[in-house]
Parts: structure tokens; sequence; C-alpha cells
């Protein structure tokens, strides 16, 4: 029942008038691996449940090649999905769990037999097969569930922050688990997730959403060097976002003022001279110069050791706090000064979302 | 995340709305065509009484001397909830917060008057009672009435005390507090809720208690439930429909009771012993 | 504090470690009470049915089998009370199933379903009386749609105590088989779904394997609630006949023949009767997965 296309068109969810997702158009590709990313309450969630059948469209269609989709109830459509809590069986052993779908289906019973043992291998656990989920740990209890969804070879694999319930070590392992699984089975894959990190590391494609809109499809480069708005920009990191007003275009770049100061910085969308701006700054691509300098002075408040670099707080004169990423070592009370490169000054119409 | 489903309309669906609203009907039916007695005045083979009148209520009143009645639920019930909040909160306390050898033993022995059916133990306990001389007035009632209530307060109370954080006592005794203060200043206001909980529930299971008032009263220690039970059991003498009226008069007192305790708990409260999870 | 390094430390000391000290003297009120008014009667009592005027150890005993008026008493009430519960708990299932989760007018429904366990078993009786009676409602209505040509006996037998067991044992066994219900797991559902399951597939292999312990629990409560009926089977059915249950053989051994041996042997007999049943329930129950009803650790 595998795919080449999956479109979405103009999806969305309401709930009681309040819209959780609000026409997202997306076309996915067989084999892709997308995640749709941004802060809670942005309907990502509800995008994913859609996607399932789970939650009933109020508005649009989902079309799998020229077969519509969205009137199909879950059992119909073939998937396989991870939810956030697992939602293993618990009173069937994991051997059990994972054969469900294939049951379902009415798949003979060695061939049962087999895919699952295949299954177990590939996430190993295959000593655990006789356990019941009850008796397995929180890792072990997340591949269970990965194992169950991907056994079926389905057309598209969803999973719901999968990784969220677990501690941060196991987290870096399941995730890269999780991108060699997508490597060697390359079975199509919309992950949701809030973690911005996971989502540049694993997909192939991001979807940023926020109230329920979409603000950005992209690759993670695209995404990380290019964000479409501050509230994207926000989300992958840009930890310095400045509220100021343009000042006049100058070549290519467009001129800000902050605190007295003429930086110059590129404009991203309808930025223009004279408008409300935010300007976004990256905290490793601030430097360090010595007091005195050229730049914007502040002063060092708070260091944080983090390995080979360190993160700065630094208040300017104005009272506003950057945050910075070097390899240097001030100490606190340094006064320095901070420049930026105006490729990595983006500045945003303030207005932001669509 | 499903919403709020809309009612499906498949025909089991149907079928199973009928069977609740079939059992409802049923019920109306039984509890209204004692309502519509009370306040008839003669009712032989038609639908509805040929009249209505007030009358039997006052006839009732006198007859089977309802005030006094009253009185003595009011009094069973109120020495009841009282005696059995007094004894059973620190033994809940005591049971949630600690282990010791036997505790699990000592928690099955609370467990077992609430899971006998009154009668059972009733006889017996009704015989000991007669025997030192309790049983045959309000002591004896008060006493049997307690034997499932106290393991009652025990259990509604255990959950409530197990969600409050022992954390938090510490917490007061790093700021200095003694025992005293702790229990007053902490834990009472924070187990109010329960207790209020807990005492709602025994009223309603005290003024609502049959067997074991009946086996224990004597003539001027009766409560409503009995005397309303006496009262039908002799039905030959009294008239039907003045027993009907003292059945309206038990019936508004149980739902005004209802209505007090669904303003404390949740309605699965007052039937299984459930923590309240909201819904 | 012991001050010679290792000396044993305080008795008082000791047991506390253990978890006993002043505090358990809290506890002590209640358990005084339990004793002298619950186990100190029941052990009398018991002690009594082996007491009787005459016939030796066993002689109440040998007089309830022997005497068929009391020996059936047994099979009487089981065969009220066993049909009764059974249907109250599996009445519940599909009804519980369909009303599970949120929907408008679930706190109504609940708290409509709580007034027959409010108001009790001798009002449900009068009222039986009332509605059921060869005059009454119920036989007005299937006399005026045809259904019958006479008036059917519904009242002073099997079938009046069995509509009084059904009236106030459902509304329980409903209320608590939702809240088991209610305590599985949804997304354990879902999961399902996303797995190729169609409705009754995810009842039968999710949800009701997942009931059942629930429901041999709610079982059990139910049917001593009905094996130990009294009021409604002398007010509504047949107490001298069809439907004399052991707890009316009892009474009458009481307080009318004022045999209490013979009282206690039968309250003694009514529980057995009573434990066998559960213990055959939860023997079984045993065998099912009784662990947690949540998807995982997440």
């Amino acid at each position: 029942m595998s795919f080449e296309t999956l479109r979405l068109d103009g999806v969305s969810r309401s709930f009681g008038g309040h819209e959780a997702l609000a026409g997202l158009d997306l076309t996915i590709k067989r084999g892709e691996f997308i995640a749709l990313l941004g802060p809670s309450g942005c309907g990502k969630s509800t995008a994913l449940n859609c996607l399932a059948g789970l939650l009933p469209l109020t508005r649009g269609s989902i079309w799998q090649d020229e077969a519509r989709l969205d009137v199909l109830p879950p059992e119909r459509r073939g998937f396989g999905m991870v939810f956030q809590n697992y939602a293993l069986f618990p009173h069937l052993p994991v051997r059990k769990n994972i054969a469900f779908g294939l049951q379902m289906r009415r798949v003979p019973r060695a061939e049962i037999r087999r895919r699952v043992d295949e299954a177990l291998r590939l996430v190993h656990l295959e000593e655990h097969a006789g356990k019941l989920p009850g008796q397995l740990s929180g890792g072990q209890q997340q591949r269970v569930a990965i194992a169950r969804a991907v056994v079926l070879e389905p057309a598209l694999v969803l999973m719901d922050e999968p990784l969220s319930n677990l501690d941060a070590k196991l987290r870096l392992e399941m995730r890269t688990e999780i991108r060699r699984l997508h490597q060697s089975l390359g079975l199509t894959t919309v992950y949701v997730t809030h973690d911005q990190e996971e989502a540049l590391s694993l997909a192939d494609r991001l979807v940023v959403l926020r109230a329920g809109r979409v603000q950005q499809v992209g690759t993670p480069e695209q995404l990380h060097t290019e964000p479409a708005n501050w509230h994207v920009a926000d989300f992958m990191g840009y930890r310095n976002l400045l509220p100021l007003r343009a000042g006049p275009r100058d070549g290519t770049g467009i001129v800000v003022e902050f605190e007295g100061h003429r930086l110059t910085g590129t404009p991203v969308g309808d930025a223009a001279p004279g408008g409300e701006v935010v300007a976004g700054i990256r905290p490793e691509d601030l430097r360090i110069g010595p007091a005195g300098g050229p730049g914007v002075p502040a002063t060092v408040e708070v260091v944080e050791y983090q390995g080979r670099e360190v993160a700065v707080e630094a208040r300017t004169e104005g009272g506003v706090a950057l945050n910075l990423r070097t390899a240097d070592r001030p100490a606190v009370g340094d006064r320095i000064t901070v420049t930026v490169e105006p490729r990595r000054l983006l500045v945003f119409p303030s207005g932001g979302a669509q | 995340m499903a919403a709020r489903r809309a009612i499906v309309a498949t025909p089991a669906a149907w079928l199973v709305w009928g069977v609740v609203v079939a059992f409802f009907v049923f019920l109306a039916g039984v509890i209204g065509s004692v309502v519509v007695s009370s306040f008839g005045t003669r009712w032989f083979d038609t639908w509805l009484p040929l009249g209505w009148t007030p009358d039997w209520y006052a006839q009732a009143w006198d007859e089977f001397t309802l005030l006094p009645v009253l009185i003595v639920t009011l009094e069973v019930s109120a020495l009841v909830v009282g005696i059995s909040v007094l004894i059973g909160v620190p033994a809940a306390y005591v049971l949630a917060r600690r282990g010791f050898p036997g505790r699990r033993l000592l928690y099955l022995l609370f467990l077992l008057p609430i899971l006998m059916p009154p009668i059972t133990y009733g006889i017996p306990l009704a015989t000991v009672l007669y025997k030192y001389g309790f049983a045959g007035n309000l002591s004896g009632v008060v006493l049997a009435n307690l034997v499932p209530s106290v393991p009652f307060v025990i259990l509604t109370m255990t959950p409530f005390i197990e969600q409050i954080d022992p954390a938090v006592e510490r917490a007061a005794r790093m700021c200095g507090a003694g025992t005293r203060q702790v229990f007053v200043r902490i834990l009472a206001p924070l187990l109010v809720p329960g207790i209020l909980a807990a005492s709602i529930l025994v009223l309603v299971r005290t003024v609502g208690m049959f067997e074991l008032t009946f086996l224990t009263a004597g003539p001027d220690s009766q409560t409503l439930v009995v005397a309303l039970y006496y009262s039908m059991s002799a039905a030959g003498i009294r008239a039907q429909q003045s027993i009907d009226a003292m059945a309206v008069i038990y019936t508004s007192m149980m739902l005004v009771l209802l209505v007090l305790a669904l303003r404390f708990v949740n309605p699965t409260q007052l039937v299984a012993r459930v923590r309240d999870d909201g819904d | 504090m012991s001050a010679i390094v290792g000396a044993r430390p305080a008795l008082r000391h000791r047991l506390a470690e253990r978890g006993v000290d002043r505090q358990l003297l809290l506890l002590l009120p209640a358990a005084l009470f339990v004793v002298t008014l619950f186990i100190y009667p029941f052990l009398y009592g018991v002690g009594l049915s082996f007491q009787p005027t005459k016939g030796g150890t066993l002689g109440a005993y040998r007089e309830f089998f022997t005497d068929a008026y009391l020996r059936d008493t047994i099979l009487t009430t089981l065969r009220l009370s066993l049909p009764a519960a059974l249907l109250n708990v599996l009445a519940s299932v599909p009804i519980a199933y369909r009303m599970r989760g949120r929907f408008r007018g679930k706190r109504l429904l609940t708290t409509l379903l709580v007034v027959p366990i409010t108001l009790g078993t001798v009002l449900t009786a009068q009222g039986l009386l009332n509605f059921l009676g060869p005059t009454g409602w119920f036989n007005r209505s299937l006399l005026s749609a045809g259904l019958v040509d006479a008036p059917v006996r519904l009242t002073n037998n099997y079938w009046g105590v069995f509509f009084s067991l059904v009236i106030t044992g459902f509304p329980f066994a409903f209320l608590l088989v939702l809240s088991y219900l209610s305590g599985i797991d949804p997304s354990l559902e879902r999961a399902a779904a996303t797995l190729g399951a169609g409705r009754w597939q995810r009842f039968r292999r999710i949800t009701l394997p997942l009931l059942a312990p629930g429901l041999a629990t709610t079982f059990c409560l139910t049917f001593v609630l009905a094996f130990s009926v009294f009021p409604s089977a002398v007010l509504v059915g047949d107490p001298a006949g069809t439907t004399r249950v052991m707890s009316i053989a009892a009474y009458d051994a009481a307080y009318v023949r004022y045999d209490y041996p013979l009282a206690s042997a039968v309250a003694v007999l009514m529980g057995l009767v009573e434990l066998l049943v559960i213990a055959a329930v939860l023997g079984w129950r045993a065998l099912l997965y009784t662990g947690s009803t949540a998807g995982g650790k997440g």
C-alpha cells in the first residue's frame, strides 16, 4: 500500500471554535523524513492525529497519490504510529505486542513469527521477547513501540514525540537509532517534536508550526541559516532578538540603530526602512572585542562553563541582555565590546507570523 | 487527543440508550407511583387517583409519630458521624503513613465489616448487644451503626492522606514546628475536605441503613427507614396511602442529603470507595 | 543515643526502626472498636452456633440440613442473587463501554443513577408494590398496549424481589464498571486502531482482557449485596414460600423462635456460601492479567 506522494490540502482542525490547525499544505514524497516542529499548542500533534485518522478534519483533505485518504478510519489506513506514552498493550508480552498488527491483517502464523523475530533483532530486544511491558525500562518500551509500528512495513510511520519521556543520555542514543532505522528501512516518516536539535538531526525536511499555522518548510540547513521570520528564528536558537527600527538600506543590507550604534544587517522578508523590525543574532555569531573597541559596549554578568566554549550573558549600557557563545574566557565584570557580521544579523519584520 | 464525542447514531447505540432510558422510566414509575399515591384521595383501579389531597401527610405525621422518629434519626446519624470520624481519622493517618508489622492484617480487619452484608454480622452483634443491655435503645443503635462506619471513614480517608505529600510535614518540621503544630496548622486544614467527604458519606449511609437499626432498635429508637418498614409490614391495619406519605417524607429527606453530599463528593464515591479522580 | 560504640541501641529505637512507636496508639481506639464490636460478636455467634439446646455440638447445623424448609433457603437465595448479580454486571458492560470518556450530561447521568442506591431497598419495595401491582402503572401499560390479557403477577413473588435487586444493584455495578473502564488508558485503543483493529476487535482483544479483573470484583460486590437481601424479600416477595431467603430464616430463628444457636448457624452458613462463590470467582480472576492498565512509562 505504498505511495509516491502524500498530499495534505488545506488540512484544518478546530475544537469548539478554537482553530488548533489552520490550513496545512504539505506534500510528502516516499521515503522522506518530515519533522513537525513547534512549541506546545502549535498544532503539530493535531496534524499527526489527523494524518492517523484519530481526529476527523474540519476542513481540507488528504490524498494518497490519487486516492482520498481522510474518509478512511485509522484501522484502514495502514499507517504505523508510535505514541508519546508508547501505548503498549500491558497484558500482552513483547512478542504479542509486536505481532498484533500482523494478526489484524491475518498474516499466516509462520510469517508473523519470522517478521517479529526480525523486528526484535532490529531493535535489539531478542532476550526480552517474552516479558510484559511493565517489566521493561522506558527505553526498552520505546523500542518495542517502534518495532510494533515498523514491523508492518507501513506506507507511513507517525511518531508523536517518542523521545520526550527519556532521560538525556538515552534520548541521544535513541535518536541515532531512529536515524539508523530510517536509513536502513527507508520508510516514510512524519515525526513530531518540540526539540529543534532533534528535528535538525533527524529530518530531511522540517515544518515549523506556530498557533496552528505553518511558518516555514525547508531543509535543516535552510531553517538554520535562513529562518523565514523571527518566530522561526527564535525556535532555531537565535537567542538574541532585539526589537528595533529599521534605518536606510545599505547596498544589499539594511541599517538598524541599537543604543546609538549603527549596525548593518541582512533583511529578511519585507523588512523595509522605517518599519518596526526584530533583529536576530545567534549567540555564536557575536564576537567579543576589548573595551573601547568598535561595537556595542557591554559588561559581562554571567559566565557558564560548557566545555570548550562558554555561554556568556552580558548587559549593554541600555540594560539589554545579550547571549554570547565564545571560546574566549572572559571574567565576570569585564567590560567588552560586541560586534557581529552583517551576514549573521538577520532583520525580520516585526509582524512575523503569517 | 479525542475531543468530546457526539452521540453516534448506530443501531447498537440506540439499543444501549434505549435500555438506559427504559431503566429510568421504570425508576421514575416506581418512585412516582409512591408520590402520586401519597397525594391522592381514593385510588383503586384507575390511572390516577380520583382526587388530590395533602391530608395523608398530616395523618402519617401523627399516626407514625414522625417527629420523634425524625429526631431519633438525626441523633443517631450525628452521633455515628461524630464518633466514627473521631476514631477513624487518626487510625487512617497511622495506616496510611506508617508501615509496621501487622499493618496489612489490620487493614484487612478494617475492611471486613464493609465487605460483609449487615445481616450476617448484625444478628450476632444484636445478640451480644442485647446480652449486655445496649440494644433496644439509642446506644445500641449507635453502636451497631458504628461497625461499618468506622471502617468506612478509614477507607475513605486513607487515599486523602496518601495524597498529602509527607515531605510537607517534614518541611514544616524543618521550619521548627512541633508535632501539635504540624497537626493543627498543616495537616488538619489539608484533611478537612476529606473529613467532610467521609462525614457526608457516613451520614447518607447511616440514614439509609436498614438492617442494623432494625435488629437493634427498640420501639422508641427507630430511625425513619425502620419505622417505614414496620408500617409496611403491618400494612393491613394502616391506610396504604399514609404509608406512601411517610415514604415520600423519607425520600425527600434522602434526596436532600444526596444533593448535599454531591456538593462535596462526586457520585461515584457514594458507591465505590474510590478517590475523586475528577471528570 | 548509646555512648558506647558497638552496644545495642535502646529497645525504644529498635522498635521505632520497625515502625512501632507511640503514634501507633492513635490506632488503638479503632482497633479496639473493631475487635469488641465485630470480631467478638462474630466469634461469639460462631461459638453459639455450636451450642444448641439439643443435638450435640452440630445440632443446629443438623437441624438446618434436615429441615427442608430451612435447607431450601440456600438454593432460593442463590436462585435470586446469582442471576441478578450476573445481569447487573453483564448489562453494565456495553452501556459503560458506550459511555466511557466525556460527554455532555455524564455527571447528570451518574447522579441520577445514584438515586436508587441512596433511597435503598425499603423504599424501592414500597414503590414496586405500587408500580408493579395488579392495578399499577406497569400492568396498565401492558394491558393498554395489548401485550397481555390479564395483569401479570409481579409482586409478592420471585419477580418483585428480582426487580428490586436489579433496581438497586444495577447502578452500583454500572458505576463500578464505568470507573474500571475509565481507568484503562484510552491511547491503547487508539494504538490498536492504527494497527488495523476494528471496533469489535479492539473491545475483545484490548479492553475486555484489561477489564475482566474489574468485572470479577464488581460481580463479587454485587453478589454479596444481592445475597444478603432482606427487606425486599419480605415486603415485595413471598417470605414464607418462594422467596424465603437465608436472611429471613436467620431472622425468624432469632426473633420469632428465640433459637439463637440456630440463627447463628444460619448466619455462619450464609457467610460460608458467599465465601465459596467469591472464592471461585476470585480464583478465576487470579488467572488474568491484573497489572497496571496504563500504556507505558510515558
